[in-house]
């Protein structure tokens, strides 16, 4: 076994060359605190950084002043949550409308803001994980301050209708937050015409370094600082800038910027091989997630009568890595939240699969993926006590 | 995460199967949870497991533990065989993660369960088995 294939690109991505190569002079040579504004080697780091504000700004249509760097997507989520919570608070607002499918950033922030009194409305997805607009307005109240609505899904890939959300938020006058980590960077964003006033980004899921995080506020958005300190981020998150991960983080953007639509493209096309493949190869499977509105590289399955974390062991064996939302991957009781939000019963949960895959990645690594999975499926539905039962069923 | 031992039973697990017209058979757990175990036993005049066969819906301890167990009680007899602890699975695999001990205890449960169907069918008493229901089987999950 020689071969190794990342396929968990929604986890991370390796970091580009060159972003690394843009990385590395701001370590030991361009040192300077951007704060430290009378010499040289400290402007030449606040410059960077505006360089980099520059470049996500442009990516998104926004401003540069609406452009604030944070540590990464959980703690824009973070600050997108708790700081409209404390700004609207006395304000009367105390609603926030999400979803049931969105990442424990999220999800987990709602929990605590709950003990001081905010009330959360989690909206119901359907079966190809795609909120209801219908239940959006319904859940609407005087008291509503935020809708926060992730862009795409993590897991399964879905897109959201991000512009009909949008549309509806600004007709009520509510601040809409989308959490865009896992659609930043393959999926064109524009926050004007998507009437987006908030929006988390993170470096690590498009070839920047881990930690370091963007978020998008729009101008005259009433939402508390978040970090409280020295002035920088306009006073708004304090804390010497990491130089050097803003500035992969920008070289990131950049790149992603470049060819975005014919990365999407090659994506699509690889993963609707691996999506025909495995439905041609493999009985018994379910796709999850939508099959067209979804991200161009990611791929979900369940597969009947096995569990995940198994399939995972035996494919890392094959040099294949990927993830599953079984409960026994996790450590946790429960199948991941969002398939069972897609009404997956739990035996068919614990049997997901997810795919992600990158620029990396060609036809013949697909092929293989394909292969292997036959493989592995078959073997653990040999030995799979619900698989022979079934079996006898049938005969 | 995992010993040596378990990814050794969880490449190449021992007495996968079923066996035709089985002496006692037991299946403990639910998809609900993510493991299933099912164990069949082959038992002689002498009340010794002649063979043993295995089917799991699981984890990778879930399937090695169910491999080791079967291994573990291959040629012994009924009333040594009742005496498999989870405990006993779980040095015998080199340890096992704190979330994974169910497992363990799923296979020592399989085994008892099959061990009861075998008393019932033949009107036998194991000890060890007096006061056991199959329906205690049914634990919850606790990954
Ligand atoms: C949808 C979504 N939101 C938030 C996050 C958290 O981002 P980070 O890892 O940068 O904290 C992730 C990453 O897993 C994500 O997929
Ligand atoms: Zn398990």
């Amino acid at each position: 076994m020689s071969k190794k294939l990342y396929l968990d690109n929604a986890a991370t991505t390796r970091v580009k060359r060159e972003v690394l190569d843009e990385m590395r002079q701001y370590f030991d040579e361009l040192y300077g605190n951007p704060s430290s504004q009378l010499y040289e080697l400290g402007r030449k780091s606040k410059q960077a950084i505006e360089k980099a504000r520059k470049t996500l700004a442009d990516f998104i249509n926004a401003d540069e002043k609406e452009i604030y760097f944070t540590a990464g997507g959980t703690e824009s989520d973070n600050w997108a949550l708790k700081g409209v919570a404390f700004a609207n608070f006395n304000k009367g607002k105390n609603h926030i409308i999400t979803t049931k499918i969105e990442h424990h950033a999220i999800l987990h922030t709602c929990e605590y803001l709950e003990k001081f009194g905010v009330e959360t409305t989690y909206l119901d997805v359907d079966r190809y994980g795609l909120v209801d607009l219908e239940q959006l307005k319904e859940s609407i109240r005087p008291e509503t301050m935020l809708i926060s609505v992730m862009y795409a899904n993590n897991e399964i890939g879905t897109i959201q209708p991000i512009e009909e959300i949008g549309k509806i938020a600004k007709e009520h006058g509510i601040l809409f937050h989308v959490d865009a980590v896992q659609a930043f960077g393959s999926i064109r964003i524009d926050v004007n015409k998507l009437n987006i006033d908030l929006m988390s980004m993170s470096a690590h899921k498009l070839g920047g370094p881990k930690g370091i995080g963007g978020m998008y506020i729009r101008k005259g958005t009433r939402i508390d600082n978040f970090i409280h300190g020295g002035g920088q981020e306009r006073g708004r998150r304090a804390g010497t800038e990491g130089v050097q991960n803003i500035v992969g983080f920008g070289k990131a953007v950049e790149i992603a910027s470049r060819n975005l639509d014919e990365r999407a493209e090659r994506l699509t096309a690889l993963r609707n091989r691996l999506v025909e493949g495995i439905k041609n190869n493999i009985p018994d499977v379910v796709l999850n997630g939508h099959p067209t509105r979804r991200l161009p590289n990611n791929v979900n399955f369940s597969f009947k009568y096995v569990e995940g974390e198994s399939i995972l062991l035996l494919l890392d064996m094959e040099g294949i890595s990927a993830s599953s939302g079984s409960a026994c991957t996790s450590g946790s009781l429960d199948p991941s939240h969002v398939l069972l939000a897609t009404g997956l019963d739990h035996g068919t949960a614990h049997g997901s699969i997810r795919f992600t895959l990158s620029e990396e990645i060609t036809e013949e690594d697909i092929d293989y993926t394909v292969e292997t999975m036959k493989n592995i499926i078959a073997k653990l539905r040999a030995m799979s006590p619900i698989k022979n039962d079934e079996d006898l069923k049938k005969n | 995460m995992y010993s040596e031992i378990v990814m050794d039973h969880f490449r190449n697990p021992r007495n996968v199967g079923r066996i035709e017209n089985a002496d006692g058979v037991g299946q403990v757990g639910n998809p609900k949870c993510g493991d299933i175990m099912k164990i069949y036993l082959k038992i002689n005049k002498d009340e010794i497991i002649e063979d043993v066969k295995f089917e799991t819906f699981g984890c990778g301890s879930a399937i090695a533990s169910s491999s080791i167990a079967t291994e573990m009680i291959k040629g012994k007899s009924i009333h040594e065989a009742v005496g498999l602890s989870n405990k006993a699975v779980v040095e015998a695999l080199g340890g096992l993660p704190p979330v994974k001990i169910h497992c363990s205890v799923l296979a020592e449960q399989a085994v008892k369960s099959a061990l009861y169907d075998y008393a019932q069918k033949n009107n036998k008493v194991i000890k060890g088995l007096e006061n056991y229901k199959p329906e205690d089987d049914e634990i919850h999950c606790q990954h």
